[in-house]
């Protein structure tokens, strides 16, 4: 157990890539606090492997420093950082059974042949792989196989995190959800510090108390997944997150007012006037029809989405998206929108800034 | 659909059962008619059962010659195969010196037999040969002419310099094929460099494995060529293996009928221990895949 600190880390995959600013990863600085669910959220390519596996040592950072609760281990590598990782395909030791497979770490580990039975058996009943510990895990389907990669994944006590690369992209939808619930549960009750890599937002919100969002190697919020969702620090969070995203729309901006073709409706804090290119970002929960009141809009479709509609429409020839719950009336003599003040957000260059309170 | 049944369509076969009849069963028949006839002369045959054949299973020389040839393929797997996964292990696995090693490697398999044996017949003799003049000039005691144990330790090194990277390239083509996540998931369960062997290429390999042991086993079985080349089967029968004594037997004594006994017998143990092999790899495969 223990706090992990990255402190000025950056990597480049290409040689040489360091001087050319050539980065995988761009420079980065974050504590992992010791016991804490973390997700680390983003689209393919944004940099979450690279940035698990510099934790875990299976890759040695261009720059800057691993800390484990204070000690450099930059340059120490996987085997002495006493980490657990679990991979996007199942890794399982053909040969062996189930049983082997759990035991294995633990053996190579020295442990007792009491504690490693003990421990073995406490995990694989967790995860459900208690029928089938005495078989052979080579012919097992892939479900099974990714349940035994994560079960070996959490079955050393004394580990310093859990990190797992995407572990569920092999599991049916049906079962996903529930290694997912098995997943936190067994964080509430081991309390070990784990970090799940994923690209499915869904993933991200249920499993982790706090999420990095990641986007082109950088880190672009780290927070709960209400402040990501509330609060996006960069539009890219904003659209990335939420379903459908955020609306943004080009906007002046005057005190407390907002100014779109014109047209002036209030906003939930006092902004400074500010050079750059302005928008403000909604969420479409957050937009309400309106028959008389707010900004006029044509409405173009509306997709039914189960217990509320998506209404897609064009606001100053810009497209924005208004979820209307069930229940709440909408027609289409409905033709203007009005934002909740209070979840408004104001973004100059893409980058959110902070109001004053009116 | 109901399926529509026309006989006439086996006609479509016939083309095929031509080919086959000239290319193996007509050829094959005449040994068999060898093989069950005896004859004095003038072109008479007459009937003699399975007489060769007892007498062929019975015959010292042929046990000889097995014993010869079941102990030079299994050295010859013994040394091929360990040797042909630890260079598998140790070649790069990617850029300029992987090429490199895959076309060098590649190059003895590339050669004709007959070619093979004779580099190995010159490079060995004291009297020309590198290595037999070196061996000489070094005071060590080698001919493989007149001495057997030289001989045969000619013919294994170049068997294994030969074959070796057959072994080796589908050793290496089964390595590559094993996702790196099993090694970064070897490296934090603090797997062994021989737990990583054992545990991960090993059965990772296994299915190569077998086809190289299938393929060095029939091949080395069969061998003829460049044993015939370097020694002739010589000194005396010392290196005289099953092919070697068969075409003695059957061009040099023109004994036809226990030789195409011999040869019957000879085809029906290969087929046979292919047969095993590949029922092992096909059980092996279901396996993999339930």
């Amino acid at each position: 157990m223990a706090q992990i600190t990255l402190s000025d880390l950056a990597h480049s995959y290409v040689h040489n890539g360091a001087e050319t600013g050539d980065f995988a990863l761009k420079t980065l600085n974050h504590v992992w606090q010791d016991g804490g669910a973390y997700a680390l959220l983003g689209p393919s390519g944004c940099g979450k492997t690279t940035l698990l596996n510099i934790i875990s040592g299976l890759i040695t950072p261009s720059r800057g420093r691993v800390l484990f609760d204070g000690v450099d281990m930059t340059e120490s590598p996987a085997e002495k950082r006493n980490i657990a990782q679990v991979f996007q395909f199942p890794v399982v030791y053909d040969t062996m059974t189930v049983r082997e497979n759990l035991a294995f770490p633990l053996k190579n580990r020295g442990l007792a042949r009491a504690a490693i039975q003990a421990r073995v058996a406490l995990i694989a009943e967790m995860m459900g792989l208690g029928e089938i510990l005495d078989r052979k895990a080579r012919g097992l389907p892939a479900d099974a196989k990714q349940k035994i990669s994560l079960a070996r994944g959490m079955v050393r006590e004394s580990v310093n995190a859990i990190l797992f690369d995407e572990p569920l992209t092999v599991i049916d939808p049906q079962l996903k959800w529930e290694l997912r619930t098995q997943l936190k549960s067994l964080h509430r009750e081991l309390r070990h510090t784990m970090i799940y890599v994923t690209h499915d937002q869904v993933e991200a919100l249920t499993f982790a108390d706090t999420v990095v969002m990641m986007h082109e190697g950088r880190v672009l919020q780290t927070g709960t997944p209400e402040s990501l969702f509330e609060t996006p620090a960069h539009t890219f969070v904003g659209h990335f997150i939420g379903s459908p995203g955020m609306n943004f729309l080009e906007a002046k901006i005057e005190g407390s007012r907002g100014v779109i073709n014109g047209q002036c409706f209030p906003l939930g804090a006092n902004y400074r006037t500010a050079s750059g290119f302005t928008q403000i970002g909604i969420r479409p929960e957050y937009i309400q029809f309106s028959a008389d009141e707010g900004l006029p809009v044509v409405v173009k479709h509306v997709e039914d989405v189960g217990r509320r509609r998506i209404v897609h429409a064009e606001l100053a020839n810009s497209p924005i998206s208004v979820s209307v719950p069930e229940g709440q009336f909408f027609d289409n003599t409905m033709a203007r929108v009005r934002f909740i003040p209070d979840k408004i957000n104001i973004f100059v260059d893409d980058w959110r800034v902070q109001g004053e309170a009116l | 659909m109901a399926k529509v049944q026309n006989n006439r369509a086996w006609l479509l076969v016939l083309p095929v059962l031509a080919l086959v009849a000239f290319s193996a069963v007509i050829p094959l028949m005449t040994v068999v008619n060898y093989a069950f006839n005896d004859t004095f002369g003038n072109n008479q045959f007459f009937w003699n059962g399975l007489g060769w054949f007892e007498e062929m299973v019975r015959s010292e020389r042929l046990h000889a010659a097995l014993g010869r040839q079941m102990v030079f393929t299994g050295t010859i797997l013994a040394i091929e195969v360990p040797l042909g996964i630890f260079v598998a292990l140790n070649m790069p696995k990617k850029g300029f010196w992987a090429s490199l090693c895959l076309v060098l490697m590649a190059l003895p398999l590339l050669i004709p037999f007959n070619v093979v044996g004779t580099i190995w017949q010159i490079f060995c003799r004291i009297d020309i040969g590198l290595l037999g003049r070196a061996m000489t000039a070094l005071g060590v005691d080698y001919n493989y002419t007149n001495d057997p144990l030289d001989a045969w330790v000619t013919l294994i090194i170049m068997d294994v310099w030969h074959w070796t990277s057959l072994v080796a390239l589908l050793c290496y083509a089964g390595l590559q094929s094993i996702p790196n996540a099993y090694y970064q998931a070897a490296r934090i369960d603090q797997a062994s460099r021989w737990d990583i062997f054992r545990y991960i290429e090993l059965p990772k390999m296994s299915g190569v494995l077998l086809i190289a042991v299938l393929l060095r086993f029939i091949d080395s079985f069969m061998i003829y060529t460049e044993p015939f080349v370097v020694t002739g089967g010589g000194p005396g029968n010392s290196t005289t293996f099953l092919s070697i004594d068969l075409v003695k037997m059957a061009i040099g004594q023109f004994d036809l009928g226990p030789a195409a006994a011999f040869s019957l017998m000879y085809f029906l143990v290969i087929l046979l221990i292919s047969w095993v092999f590949y029922t092992v790899m096909v059980a092996r495969d279901a396996g993999e895949t339930r």
